[in-house]
């Protein structure tokens, strides 16, 4: 086998693993939504704690066992609780930096679950831990890959289409993980392995191309720290657009004032307010924007040196041009009377939608000298 | 005014109240009324949020349609496709997009309304610069990030610390954080001793936002303005061909800007020594794709000696204060025409322009004197050549394996003897008759390198006498590029501190109370995005309580006076 029919191969392997990831992921929002129904109290972190009064006449350890009498009256009571927990447990996560936030406030902790005070039982979430566990190897294997074909290439692993997508949802997956590591941001697992398998499948089925060398225009420094930058804006506008969706879906169940309302999605129960995902989106689109305004800068130096002009108004120039004005349009929304909240969320979601545009559509359909899909 | 008036922190505006009969009566605007009506309109967050989202939307057809500044020859294609649509098309300037009266006076709009915001909120920065922090409000229980310590009293019943104390070393604790500081002391209204001190930082949150905004200005008036004093030019150079000498006339096609004079060329000159081109042999699906042009080139400025340089494509060549960049390449087919007694009428080499990726290039060869009649050749050139099922020839690999140059010869009237300039890579063959080639039964000329042979009507003899390269030089001035580079990097710098620095209000009250503890409370204020609030208090409120107590361990140091 070559060096790239390992990167592939790796590849692969990594992708059934974000696949089992996204399988865990979905399964811990359904468990969101079946525990919600049921009653209980649900964490950002996938914890459930059966409410005190259910507990009576639900069997100990089996949060799902409500009774179906007991589960369907407290419903309406536990709303308000959950959603109140949710915003203190996420809270509580960016004040101890590094710490995750926990269900429970205190009591023992045995394999079962924690015993609160008052009698609750608080577990948590395996099948989330197993997102979570698939999605970190799912990366290993998917790094691995990238930098084996970089060394069959001997250049940086993003020089075409294909190479693109690969280093571009390593680093999605790899920004997820750390952000992870600050804010519990694990509810959005399944969004996120779900773009990656997508990405990925779209660019190994259709973009593969060979290992070729670089043409004379790429051979550059500027290809290693502009076209990585702008995969890492990428990657923060993607958890940013994520964070803007469900903060309008929430926001949507907000205003409906209570869960029964809002049949479908149970599990935004689960999730912080609309506030909070707001400031949360605020805070990745940000960076994103920082990094974005940096490709920017670098494309322009770099197009002076290989095209003779820094600004030329090319397809490409012209889209990440109207991404950047979106992306400031957004944060100025958010200091402008009646845009806050949903309406700036809109715009942070079409920013993003323009982002895939530039990417699928204008490398490989647009006439213009960023025509280097290799395809 | 610090900030827009509608912008979110502000107070909603009033609604107007209605008279008697319950209309609402506005009040009379004036001339100047109105002015200042649209000028605050103008100027309101909520327009320049809306001119900056039509300035994106306005971007887009920009990458619909081929634009002349980019890709003119796209634009010429287009009207040839859509001959109904593209001059409707023209008449909105669709083509000039960037240049276009409509998208012009949005970003002009957009950057007027940004001059009317920054404006204000920069004199009104340079007041709070030099402003002390406001005073500590009465109940800060009601701040973000509050909490309250206590503590104990020391022996006889006594505050261990009093509250100025407490307050004072507060005071250098915040000061060596970064923090602008002012104490304010007093009674409460029980009459137990107060001391406060109250606390800013993060001014540069607003500058940097400020820097940003200005430098962005900064950008748009360099480009507009000193775009105008530059130039940039077209030359092709043939392989040991003829020398470039920087002067107007020497320059195949030139661009200046607004202001440029020709005294502004600084005299030198290239020669082209040798052009070379590396193609991939090995991988699948890359063979023949490009690795490597490098153009040889002797340079000589005015009074000193010749200098041989390199210019590739990615590391232009800097001289005279131009750049010169290598944007393109191909082959010029060395040829020569005699007549019939063996006099040489035309030798030159010919830049063909490349078609494809293999180069199978296009030329045109004109003879206007010489013979007996003005001589037109179109001809094809291939690199490598090979022959297709259906006879018809093509390239099949851009690097000159096995090359091969066919004509087509047209004799009478090239058009030139009026004295309108025509393009030297098109042929208008309308009052010419075609004696090679096509319908006309004869086979077209086709020349291996060194091969000769005879033109048809016993016109003469042309021979092909060597493969040549030409490198196609691009000229640049911009005087003003390092000045853009300069406001775009300071752009960034203001970007990374008006977001990530934040603007904080935080106060330290102590309370001596009667039974002898000592009361501290700690609150702060966001002023703009601030999630490490709440944290940053508390660690203020810790590493406070622990100079505490170290000063109480150790005798309380003598209070420094230095304020």
């Amino acid at each position: 086998m070559t060096l790239d029919e390992y990167s592939i191969f790796l590849l692969y392997a990594a992708m059934v693993l974000y696949a089992a990831a996204f399988i865990a992921f979905a399964l811990d929002l359904a468990r969101r939504s079946a525990q919600v129904k049921a009653g209980n109290t649900v964490g950002v972190d996938g914890s459930v704690t059966t409410a005190p009064r259910v507990l009576e006449t639900a069997s100990v350890g089996s949060g799902v066992g409500a009774s179906s009498a007991g589960g369907a009256a407290s419903v309406a009571v536990a709303e308000a609780p959950a959603g109140e927990r949710a915003t203190d447990a996420a809270d509580r996560a960016v004040a101890t930096t590094g710490g995750r936030a926990s269900g429970g406030r205190d009591g023992g902790q045995n394999l079962k679950g924690r015993f609160g005070a008052d009698g609750s039982i608080t577990q948590r979430s395996l099948s989330l831990r197993l997102g979570m566990a698939f999605t970190l190897l799912g990366f290993l294997l998917e790094v691995t890959a990238d930098v084996v074909r970089g060394i069959a290439a001997q250049r940086v692993p993003w020089a075409n289409m294909y190479e693109f997508s690969m280093t571009g949802t390593v680093l999605i997956i790899g920004v997820f993980l750390v952000v992870n590591t600050r804010v519990d941001l694990r509810f959005l697992g399944t969004f996120i392995t779900g773009l990656v398998l997508i990405l990925l499948g779209i660019s190994t089925v259709n973009y593969y191309v060979v290992i070729a060398p670089l043409p004379p225009a790429l051979q550059s420094a500027w290809l290693v720290i502009h076209v990585f930058v702008a995969s890492l804006g990428t990657a923060f506008f993607a958890l940013g657009f994520a964070l803007s969706g469900i903060q309008l879906l929430q926001s949507r169940r907000e205003v409906s004032g209570s869960a029964l309302k809002f049949v479908k999605l149970k599990f935004l129960a689960s999730l912080p307010d609309s506030t909070r995902l707001e400031n949360l989106a605020y805070r990745v689109n940000i960076v994103g924007f920082v990094f974005w305004t940096f490709t920017l800068i670098a494309g322009a130096v770099w197009a002076e040196r290989a095209w003779g002009r820094y600004w030329g108004w090319d397809t490409k120039e012209v889209w990440t041009f109207i991404i950047w004005v979106i992306y400031a349009g957004y944060i100025h929304a958010r200091a402008t009377r009646g845009w806050r909240g949903s309406r700036s969320a809109w715009l942070a979601i079409i920013g993003f939608a323009a982002v895939l545009f530039n990417f699928g559509i204008v490398n490989v359909f647009f006439h213009g000298l960023h025509s280097y899909s290799g395809l | 005014m610090s900030r827009p008036s509608d912008h979110f922190d502000t107070p909603a505006p009033e609604a107007p109240t209605p008279d008697s009969d319950g209309n609402i009566v506005q009040p009379k605007l004036g001339f100047v009324g109105w002015l200042r009506w649209f000028w605050r309109q103008l100027t309101s967050m909520r327009t320049a949020l809306f001119l900056l989202l039509l300035l994106a939307l306005a971007a887009v057809p920009g990458s619909l349609v081929p634009q002349r500044a980019a890709d003119p020859n796209g634009v010429t294609q287009y009207f040839v496709d859509n001959p109904t649509l593209a001059p409707i098309l023209d008449k909105v300037q669709a083509f000039d997009v960037y240049t276009s009266v409509w998208f012009s006076s949005i970003y002009l709009l957009l950057f007027i309304s940004l001059v009317g915001c920054v404006i204000p909120r920069a004199k009104h920065h340079f007041d709070a610069l030099r402003a002390k922090p406001p005073r500590t409000p009465a109940r800060l229980a009601r701040l973000a990030g509050f909490q309250r310590r206590t503590l104990a009293p020391g022996d006889g019943g006594a505050p261990s610390v009093s509250a100025v104390a407490a307050v004072d070393s507060a005071r250098r604790l915040l000061r060596k954080s970064g923090y602008r500081v002012v104490v304010f002391n007093s009674a409460d209204k029980n009459g137990n001793e107060t001391a406060s001190v109250s606390a800013e930082r993060g001014y540069a949150r607003e500058t940097g936002n400020l820097v940003f905004h200005a430098a962005l200005v900064g950008i748009l008036v360099t480009v507009g303005v000193g775009g105008g004093f530059g130039f940039s030019g077209q030359r092709v150079l043939v392989e040991n061909g003829g020398v470039f000498v920087n002067t107007l006339s020497a320059y195949d096609s030139f661009n200046p800007g607004r202001f440029f004079t020709e005294t502004s060329l600084d005299p030198y000159s290239i020669k082209l020594d040798q052009f070379t081109a590396a193609y991939e042999t090995k991988a699948d699906g890359a063979f023949g794709q490009p690795i490597d042009y490098n153009a040889y080139v002797t340079t000589q400025e005015r009074g000193q000696a010749t200098v041989d340089s390199d210019i590739k494509v990615n590391s232009p060549l800097r001289i005279g204060g131009t750049d010169v960049y290598l944007l393109g390449n191909g082959y010029a087919p060395k040829i020569t025409v005699k007549d019939p007694a063996g006099n040489v009428v035309f030798t030159d080499s010919v830049p063909f322009l490349p078609q494809d990726a293999n180069l199978t290039s296009v030329g045109v060869v004109k003879v206007p004197d010489g013979l007996a009649q003005q001589l037109g050749m179109i001809g094809f050139f291939y690199p490598t050549q090979a022959v297709s099922t259906t006879g018809a020839y093509y390239s099949t690999y851009p690097d000159d394996q096995y090359p091969v140059l066919t004509l087509n010869v047209y004799s009478g009237d090239l058009g030139l003897n009026g004295g309108v300039p025509t393009s030297v890579y098109s042929l208008d063959t309308d009052k010419m008759t075609q004696l090679t080639g096509g319908t006309t039964g004869v086979e077209s000329i086709e020349l291996k390198p060194g091969d000769s042979q005879a033109l048809p009507d016993g016109l003469g003899t042309i021979s092909f006498d060597e493969v040549q390269r030409y490198a196609s030089l691009d000229i640049h001035h911009d005087p003003t590029q390092g000045w853009v580079l300069l406001f775009a990097a300071s752009a960034l710098a203001g970007l990374l501190v008006s977001l990530f620095i934040p603007r904080r209000r935080v106060w330290v009250k102590a309370t001596e109370k009667s039974d002898g503890t000592l009361s501290l409370e700690y609150a702060g204020l966001a002023r703009g995005e601030d999630p490490r609030l709440a944290a940053a208090v508390n660690e203020i409120a810790d590493r406070h309580s622990k100079v505490l107590s170290d000063d109480r361990l150790g005798d309380v140091p003598a209070a420094d006076t230095n304020a």
